[in-house]
């Protein structure tokens, strides 16, 4: 580093495309993921909107049953592949693990650039099955055998697409540990690093060791459908059962990319609004270890009525059980940390109890399901989808947005409209739930998941869930509509520390220089969230 | 106006870390190995299920040029780790001439295979071929298993060869020194694993009954 940026932030340093797309700066390609997440998830929204149109009504409301199986196995790869499991690491993760642990990149900034431009290219791929070739895939996201090997649609493609966007996800788990392990600022233990950082960290270790898993899988998914090699598909001899398996040994500890990085930013956003400590910091820190590693062996409970001895379902249940009791240490710290705090009630914060509110929602129905004899009675059923959108939107999708409005000074340096954003929230709340409570009472009352019609008995729970699909839209619309006014204003201060934080983030400018730090960050005498001996921070 | 200049870091992600390169290169090891694994598990499962063919399939393989291939990756292994100790001693022209054995070996390792795998895709088992789509399931299964992992390997060895290739150019133009050889540990670790994954696939497909 020899060029030293003067009075300049990262924004101002250099000018034009090429400077943004071939940048190696973490904030920049931050802002890239940033950019493209949103449109992507944008294009998922409307794909969800579509489908909850075609069920506001039993029979036709739209659109065919075949271009519904696409639309919803279209909606699937981009809410999962493309959104949710990069969303909070590649954009928060890369903008703020390195000023968090002090200091002015990743480990393998070429390599963090190179994840993007793969992340693009399989997007590209992915959605380049919608003009080309036989459609996009009818599959479901999971591409189960035998029907994604036997189906006319383009899942040739969508698995490839997959496969290489596997890759962005592994090099950027691996770019994360590696700074994690070298670049903390000196004095700052790993006892002393932020909770963001360990989600991360536990994060990071399941992209790098789940993700090559379903890349050979997929990759023998093509072999399958090009070369007629009977892998998977029983009347060629294989068995989709081992399909099952392998994909399912990824796309659990997938669940948890996506899970721990939100519980790393709702860690970061209760002591802030709380303005005390975290309570139970080592207990928040080791059970997002143990969720990862615990993790690893419950796959099994997607499978329960697909073929598999007494033994082993019962095996896989009960370990599926043991994953509640880290992520119930998580939920009982957060809502131990406002016990006697002071809170500040600002949007980050209503997005962070909506977050605890919902997940929990979701992870009550995740027992439900995780139980033999119950979810024998609710597989593939509208209960899972309601109970995994709990989860994943609820959870994730909430955890995302309340970052975005918790980190939006520190990025780019300026302030939205506070009222707004609280209307915003209180709409996009209300939709949320309209939308897909509803859904659990169908799934109960047995409405199978996966077709375009369905039976008049539960015309209610639809339109009730269609109407909350309208109100969660209005509720984004104006939510993203005020993120963009605020960019709009000019010559605003919003100072390093509107928040009043004490994060490293929050000790340097906003938005940050181009090295990240003006001054050498200070860390906080006994741990990261010691608001006692909070340094001060002088603009 | 104190607060307005960037500030260069002791723990900045720009400087030199040779620790971090050599984390990362395990880290991307520990990929490779799961990426591999998930073919073990496959060959494991088809295997149990299809014990007989498996082992009926396995009499069509040369032992012979298998053990010759696994002595040339075993011997390539040595050369490159005689190399490390070459430009750690500072002897780059020591350095460089086993780096070029070994990417000699990895050729010839590619030779072999090549020669391999031709008669097996002139006796038509290749999968997709006439000959191959009448074969009883588990034979067929084998087949693919072995060129679909074979394959996969002989990737690894080309991308190996091509970077053991570029350590020894940049070790021809001074980039790689006694004081910076990073990048022909990190090619010798990837070497390793290659010549390890190997190791593993020679018995399996090869010896075992």
């Amino acid at each position: 580093m020899t060029a030293v940026s003067t009075h300049l932030n990262f924004f101002q340093t250099k000018k034009g495309i090429f400077s943004w797309i071939f940048s190696v700066d973490h904030k920049r390609i931050a802002l890239l993921y940033f950019y493209s997440l949103i449109t992507f998830f944008l294009v998922g929204v409307t794909l969800g909107l579509l489908m909850r149109y075609e069920l506001l009504n039993p029979g036709k409301d739209l659109v065919e049953a075949k271009t519904y199986n696409q639309i919803f196995t279209m909606h699937g790869v981009i809410m999962i592949f493309l959104f949710i499991i990069p969303s909070i690491p590649a954009v928060f993760g890369n903008f703020f693990l390195p000023i968090m642990l002090g200091t002015d990149d990743v480990s393998f900034p070429r390599l963090n650039l190179l994840s993007w431009w793969i992340y693009v290219i399989g997007a590209l791929m992915a959605l380049s099955t919608l003009l080309f070739g036989d459609g996009p895939a009818d599959t479901g996201w999971t591409f189960y055998a035998p029907y994604s090997v036997k189906t006319g649609t383009n899942v040739t493609m969508s698995v490839l697409a997959a496969f290489v966007i596997g890759f962005s996800s592994i090099l950027t788990g691996l770019n994360f540990i590696v700074t994690i392990h070298r670049l903390r600022t000196p004095g700052m233990t790993f006892l002393k690093m932020p909770l963001f950082a360990w989600s991360l960290y536990a994060t990071s270790w399941i992209q790098l060791l789940a993700t090559p898993i379903i890349g050979i899988t997929l990759l023998m998914i093509v072999a399958e459908r090009v070369l007629g090699v009977g892998l998977f598909d029983p009347s060629i001899g294989g068995d989709p059962i081992l399909y099952q398996h392998l994909f399912w040994i990824y796309s659990h500890p997938a669940v948890y990319i996506m899970a721990l990085p939100a519980f790393g930013v709702i860690s970061e956003m209760l002591p802030t609004f709380s303005q005390r400590t975290i309570f139970g910091y080592k207990a928040i820190a080791f059970s997002s270890l143990a969720i990862a590693f615990v993790g690893y062996f419950i796959w099994g409970h997607h499978m329960f009525t697909s073929g598999m001895s007494g033994t082993a379902r019962f095996v896989f249940s009960m370990l599926t059980f043991l994953v509640a009791i880290p992520t119930a240490i998580k939920v009982f710290n957060w809502v131990a940390t406002l016990y006697k705090g002071s809170i500040n009630v600002q949007p980050p914060l209503l997005y962070t109890l909506a977050f605890i509110f919902q997940f929990m929602i979701g992870g009550f129905t995740g027992l439900v399901l995780g139980a033999l004899a119950t979810d024998i009675h609710l597989h593939d059923t509208y209960f899972v989808v309601g109970h995994f959108h709990y989860v994943m939107f609820g959870g994730t999708g909430f955890a995302f947005f309340g970052a975005l409005h918790y980190w939006y000074p520190k990025i780019w340096g300026k302030m939205y409209n506070i009222k707004v954003a609280n209307v915003a929230f209180v709409i996009f709340f209300i939709g949320f739930n309209m939308l897909y409570f509803p859904m659990l009472i169908a799934g109960l009352m047995g409405m199978p998941r996966r077709y375009y019609d369905y039976l008049p008995e539960f015309h209610l729970p639809n339109m009730i869930s269609t109407y909350g699909s309208w109100v969660l839209a209005v509720g984004l619309i104006l939510m993203l509509s005020n993120l963009v006014a605020g960019l709009l204003k000019k010559n605003q201060n919003v100072g390093r520390n509107p928040w009043n934080g004490i994060t490293l983030e929050w000790q340097t400018l906003s938005p940050p220089p181009l090295e990240n730090f003006d001054r050498m960050p200070e860390i906080p005498l006994n741990g990261p969230y010691d608001f006692e001996h909070k340094p001060e921070i002088k603009d | 106006m104190e607060h307005a200049h960037g500030l260069h870091l002791p723990n900045s992600g720009h400087n030199r870390d040779d620790e971090a390169s050599k984390m990362g290169m395990w880290l991307f090891l520990f990929t490779e190995l799961l990426l591999f694994g998930g073919l073990f598990i496959v060959y494991m499962v088809y295997r149990m299920l299809n014990h007989e063919a498996f082992l009926l399939s396995s009499f069509e393989l040369n032992v012979w040029l298998g053990t010759i291939n696994t002595v040339v990756l075993l011997v390539s292994s040595m050369t490159i780790a005689m190399s490390i100790t070459a430009i750690q001693k500072g002897n780059s022209a020591q350095s460089i001439r086993l780096l070029m054995t070994t990417v000699g070996l990895s050729l010839l390792f590619l030779v072999i295979k090549y020669f391999e795998w031709s008669s097996k895709i002139h006796h038509g088992l290749f999968p997709g071929m006439d000959y191959y789509n009448n074969l009883p399931k588990g034979e067929a299964l084998f087949f693919f298993l072995y060129f679909m992992m074979t394959g996969l390997h002989a990737l690894h060895i080309i991308i190996g060869g091509i970077l053991i290739g570029v350590v020894a150019y940049r070790t021809k133009k001074g980039e790689v020194t006694s004081k910076k050889y990073t990048l022909t540990e990190n090619a010798g670790l990837y070497w390793h694993l290659v010549d390890l994954i190997w190791i593993y696939l020679f018995p399996l497909f090869y010896l075992i009954h």
